[in-house]
């Protein structure tokens, strides 16, 4: 056994002890420091890396279960040898319990030391090997902020980043919360126009003249409240990328409108007369049929073959579900970054979570998890704080019997108890609700609503 | 190159074959030099009486002032340790001049040859020398700068060096063969 790859800190208040410990590890070729008390010990692990770490139990000032306690926080993944010359089943099983690797007893015999340390650097050759394994698969299977190892999202990752390279227009397809703006900004980034601006506009959100007024900015005076001239947001996007979401929601007039900035590259502010050039990628997206739309008539033919250039379409979560415990390790990556708390799913819940149908998809699973770690008592997420069951049948706007409320208050809960039970897919939720996704857009605005259902602040913090 | 010694500091008398024997196979393995040091002095402050054991490190420090010049390794039939272990079958100055080497625990009672503890005696010899020549401990199957805790372990490895360690002993000044 040599240890030349192992950093080894010795944390022992006695001198003669780290001397002869440390002499006896460096001639296993081990690189050792030492420590004389706890608290250098932490000094110490804030500025350097260790592999193994042979820590006294009895020490004046911080003991070593206090210094254990800190190294499984700053250090998870150090081996913690803990040393005692007063052995009592009660500290050994504290320190085990505390997370310690394994405990000696001194004076060691020699055979044991010298079988504890070889079991040592087996384990962190395996600690090493796991992290590169784990950081290759994560290379292997992501593009970017996209997760997915499923063939059908590698081959849209190979398309995407091919498609990045060109200048073309992009249609993403895919079920609402399938990443179609995660792939638009993905595709931004890994293109020539990575420096410029990406700009995200749902077309479906607003009303057809504000649509207008948003993509093509407009005149002083142009209209009644245009009181100073305004960029759109194809000027806004220039030299860079605009991602149009919900393109099949848009009005004849502005399907023309786009047809003729498409194919002429240039457009006018609303009110303006002066044309202004186009430098902008356009990637659009739609959860619609639009072939279907183009043969009822809704959805204009030649825009379509003007969008649809390069086609790339998102499979639905169902339908990748062996993504779903890699997609839940980057969502909790990202929690962890964000709450500064690492949670962990449950064996139970992991099935959960790959029971589910995900009408909302990966938007969906990432709100559940989110909820999850925030209700989870402890760091592990169980079935019950993930929030999936079914809810009970109850009738729209039932409420306590003696309190009678109106018309508009029941609307309220309905549309936002069907807009939780689709997880924020608005697309879903309309469906269900027999309305368009613009009037539900318009409801959700006017109730202050978010996708979720849940009524937002309207302070808008 | 300079001559190496080699200097018995235990309480009973070693018989003439057992430092003749030590001597030869040390000059084998690290192709120099070796000279039997003959002086009655013995490291009595490094007796720990609570521990009934012999210090190294007090046996290594005595060496360095009472000991001849150049690199010495001392053998004695004193039980040694170092403080944190229960004991050792010898010890070394890590790419320093003196090195010590005990056979108190290499030949356990009933032993039916005894020239399976001299033979012991002497690949712990060439061991502890070996990290005189700044050598750590080795990986390669049987080299001599095996760790070896236990006496089956010294039984395992062969006496001399792997050819990875004999070039360092040789980069350091050795002439091992």
């Amino acid at each position: 056994m040599t240890g030349e790859n192992t950093r080894v800190l010795v944390v022992d208040d006695e001198e003669i002890v780290r001397e002869s410990l440390g002499g006896w590890l460096q001639e296993d070729g081990f690189q050792v420091s030492s420590a004389p008390e706890g608290r250098t010990a932490v000094e110490m692990m804030k500025r350097d890396r260790w592999n193994v770490m042979l820590v006294d139990l009895k020490m004046p000032g911080m003991d070593g279960l206090q210094v254990l306690e800190e190294a499984r926080k700053l250090q998870p993944e150090a081996a913690i040898i803990m040393m005692t010359a007063y052995a009592t089943v009660d500290t050994a099983v504290t320190a085990m319990k505390l997370g310690a690797f394994d405990y000696l007893v001194k004076p060691f015999d020699p055979e044991e030391l010298s079988l504890l340390m070889q079991k040592v650097v087996a384990q962190q050759s395996l600690v090493r090997e796991n992290a590169v394994l784990r950081k290759a698969l994560k290379k292997e299977h992501r593009f970017r902020d996209l997760v997915s190892k499923s063939a059908a999202m590698q081959r849209v990752f190979e398309l995407a980043q091919v498609a990045a390279r060109s200048n073309s227009t992009i249609l993403v397809l895919g079920e609402s919360g399938s990443g179609k703006e995660v792939l638009a900004r993905t595709i931004h980034e890994e293109s020539p126009r990575a420096g410029g601006p990406f700009v995200a506009m749902s077309c479906a959100a607003l009303t057809e003249t504000l649509l207008e007024s948003e993509l093509f900015g407009h005149e002083k005076g142009s209209f009644t409240g245009a009181n100073a001239r305004r960029k759109g947001k194809f000027e806004a996007a220039a030299g860079g990328t605009l991602f149009l979401d919900e393109i099949g929601d848009i009005s004849p007039k502005l399907q023309l409108d786009l047809l003729r900035v498409l194919e002429e590259r240039k457009f006018q502010r609303v009110g303006g007369n002066e044309p202004i050039d186009v430098d902008v990628r356009i990637i659009a997206a739609t959860n619609k049929d639009l072939k279907k739309a183009v043969t009822d008539g809704s959805f204009r033919e030649d825009l379509f073959y003007r969008l649809n250039v390069i086609p790339v379409t998102l499979p639905p979560l169902r339908d990748r579900k062996e993504d779903i415990p890699l997609l839940v390790e980057h969502f909790l990556d990202r929690l962890e970054a964000e709450m500064k708390k690492r949670v962990k799913v449950s064996p139970e819940a992991m099935g959960a979570l790959l029971a589910h149908d995900w009408p909302g998809n990966v938007r969906e699973l990432r709100n559940v998890l989110e909820r999850g770690a925030v209700v989870a008592q402890g760091d592990v997420i169980k079935p019950s704080d993930l929030g999936l069951a079914p809810a009970p049948a109850r009738a729209p706007g039932t409420n306590a019997p003696g309190e009678p409320v109106s018309l508009e208050e029941v609307e309220k809960r309905h549309i936002s108890e069907v807009l939780g039970h689709t997880g924020g897919n608005v697309s879903q939720a309309a469906r269900l609700l027999g309305i368009d996704r613009v009037t539900l857009y318009s409801k959700i605005r006017k109730f202050q609503l978010r996708r979720d259902g849940e009524e937002s602040d309207p302070s808008g913090n | 190159m300079e001559a190496i010694h080699l200097w018995w500091i235990g309480e009973k008398d070693p018989g003439p074959r057992t430092l003749e024997y030590v001597r030869l196979h040390l000059g084998r393995a690290l192709g120099a030099p070796v000279r039997i040091w003959e002086d009655p002095a013995r490291p009595t402050d490094a007796y720990d009486p609570r521990r009934k054991q012999w210090s190294t490190s007090r046996i290594l420090a005595w060496m360095g002032t009472a000991g001849p010049p150049g690199m010495v390794l001392a053998v004695t039939d004193q039980d040694l340790f170092i403080p944190i272990l229960t004991f050792v079958f010898g010890e070394a100055q890590l790419g320093g001049r003196v090195a010590v080497v005990s056979t108190a625990r290499l030949g356990e009672p009933g032993l039916p040859d005894p020239r399976v503890a001299l033979e012991r005696l002497a690949k712990e010899s060439v061991h502890e020398l070996g990290h005189c020549f700044g050598l750590v401990h080795c990986d390669s199957p049987g080299c001599v700068m095996a760790r070896s805790p236990s006496a089956r372990d010294v039984d395992r490895k062969r006496g001399d060096f792997c050819s990875k360690c004999r070039d360092r002993v040789t980069r350091s000044g050795g002439g091992a063969t």
